[in-house]
């Protein structure tokens, strides 16, 4: 059974390994500047004719790819977690309903992948669980429609907003096998410092980010440096200067070679994406494509991944409410 | 209320900081870009509105007199800015031109047909009769608003 240090983190004590993980992307993202570690890519409608429905299909893919690629049977899959953006997370939903396999639904909004990981990887600890499937997608045009404008409407994207991905990842936990491990999870706290602009998401999430790595760091009393790699989710460019701002501003310094953020990294600004990717499908694929492939290689071999969430709605902006944030914390490492 | 561990900052600070840190559109360049682009399709509506007044295409067109140049003028660019959104051109011509393309009544056709496309999926009735205007909506409301003002106005300065 996982145990709990400091304020907020859970040591794993058995045995919890990421034992296969597999993504599937859009075009714009395999065009970007990690395109070369995206084996699977696919329109955004995924040949269906709606966009809620192409979400659901690269949901569904994604799992059977998970399934086909690490030789498992279909009912040793305890359960899956999983959640999207869209309302009542229906993508999760329909792309699994042909699974036959138990399923829980999540929102965490885009800290969805990392919200799954710290749950399944408890489950897989102390409950009884030996095999659990962690996924959440997201995709560019189901997003728009529901967050922002028509996708036809001839407008500009404002310089800080985020371009969200097209994509999913899924990631097999096991209790026994080979892969790198999840040694300990922190669950973030809602941090909220009054920012309402759904333009600059990255600064609404960036506090709670900082907040998490510090608990993290300070429960387990580990200096930034023990982590080859330090990646937060979802706070594109702008957010990812402020979060290094606010750790260097409690002590913590976060240098390039160790911190850094998987919407900085997914587009390159030349692609029109203003400050970045965002959405769940974009830190659950640079973490499947990219980031388990790395610790694969040995390439790093302790990595801390914080998914960030901005927890607001379509409703909750228009009526000017500020957009808290929320951070999960997630340390695999090679052992 | 639980302990916050970010004890360095606070609310006014980090909007110091988000202001500092956030990337700043260029005033200046977007405004020179929308003024030329908004009159380049102004232009395009004045060309039309020559050619059917001064008859030279009688055959196709017609000679139409000022006031009904002035509504086809009106049609045929509606009509315009429908098309091209219908092909997929016209939201790249206002990732470039933003206000530019948004201001004249092409981008008013705009701003319904792209929102009538997008909920096609969810039905004639509730998708896109219901939804076409999302967009549009606000600038008929307040327009509406507003030519009542200016009447009340025109009507009150008028009457003696």
């Amino acid at each position: 059974m996982a145990h709990k240090k400091g304020n907020q983190t859970y040591i794993l004590d058995k045995d919890v390994i990421v034992r296969h993980s597999e993504c599937i992307v859009g075009q714009k993202e395999s065009e970007g500047p990690l395109g070369k570690y995206f084996d699977q890519k696919a329109d955004d409608d995924f040949g269906m004719d709606t966009w809620e429905k192409g979400e659901a299909k690269f949901v569904e893919a994604t799992y059977k790819k998970l399934l086909s690629r690490c030789d498992i049977e279909e009912n040793l899959i305890d359960c899956i977690l999983a959640g999207d953006l869209l309302n009542q997370c229906t993508s999760s939903a329909c792309g699994l309903k042909e699974s036959g396999r138990p399923f829980l639904g999540l929102y965490g909004a885009c800290s969805t992948m990392a919200e799954s990981l710290v749950n399944g990887s408890l489950l897989v600890d102390g409950g009884g669980m030996n095999n659990v499937v962690c996924m959440t997608s997201s995709n560019f045009c189901s997003a728009e429609k529901q967050f922002r404008f028509p996708l036809e409407l001839g407008c500009q994207r404002a310089p800080n907003s985020q371009w969200t991905v097209t994509g999913c990842g899924a990631v097999l936990l096991s209790s026994g096998g080979n892969g790198p491990r999840i040694t300990s999870v922190t669950p973030g706290i809602i941090r909220d410092y009054e920012i309402s602009d759904t333009n600059n998401m990255g600064a609404a999430m960036a506090p709670a980010a900082a907040s998490t790595i510090i608990a993290h760091l300070s429960d387990l009393e580990r200096d930034i440096s023990y982590y080859d790699l330090v990646m937060t989710g979802d706070l594109g460019l702008t957010g990812r200067e402020l979060c290094r701002d606010i750790l260097k501003m409690h002590g913590i310094n976060a240098p390039k070679e160790i911190y850094d953020d998987c919407g900085a990294i997914i587009f390159d600004p030349e692609q029109g994406t203003c400050a970045g990717g965002s959405g769940c499908g974009c830190c659950a694929s640079v973490l499947c494509g990219y980031l388990l492939k790395l610790m694969e290689q040995k390439q790093i071999n302790k990595l801390l991944f914080i998914a960030t969430g901005a927890l607001m709605s379509a409703v909750s902006t228009k009526q000017g409410e500020p957009i808290p944030g929320i951070a999960h914390a997630v340390a695999i490492e090679n052992i | 209320m639980g302990s916050d561990n970010l004890t360095k900052l606070n609310g006014p600070k980090y909007e110091k900081m988000k202001q500092d840190r956030s990337m700043k559109s260029n005033l200046l360049v977007d405004c020179a870009i929308a003024f030329v682009s908004g009159g380049f399709i102004c232009i395009i509506a004045q060309v039309f509105k020559d050619i059917i007044t001064s008859g030279k295409l009688v055959d196709l067109l017609g000679t139409a007199d000022e006031k009904s140049a002035s509504a086809l003028t009106v049609l045929f660019m509606v009509f315009l800015g429908a098309l091209l959104t219908s092909l997929n051109v016209y939201d790249n011509i206002g990732k470039v031109c933003g206000a530019g393309s948004i201001v004249p009544i092409t981008g008013f056709a705009n701003s319904i047909v792209s929102s009538a496309m997008e909920f096609r999926s969810e039905g004639h009735i509730l998708g896109v009769g219901a939804q076409m205007f999302i967009c549009a909506g606000p600038v008929i409301v307040y327009g509406t608003a507003a030519s009542v003002i200016a009447g009340l106005f025109y009507f009150l300065f008028t009457m003696g």
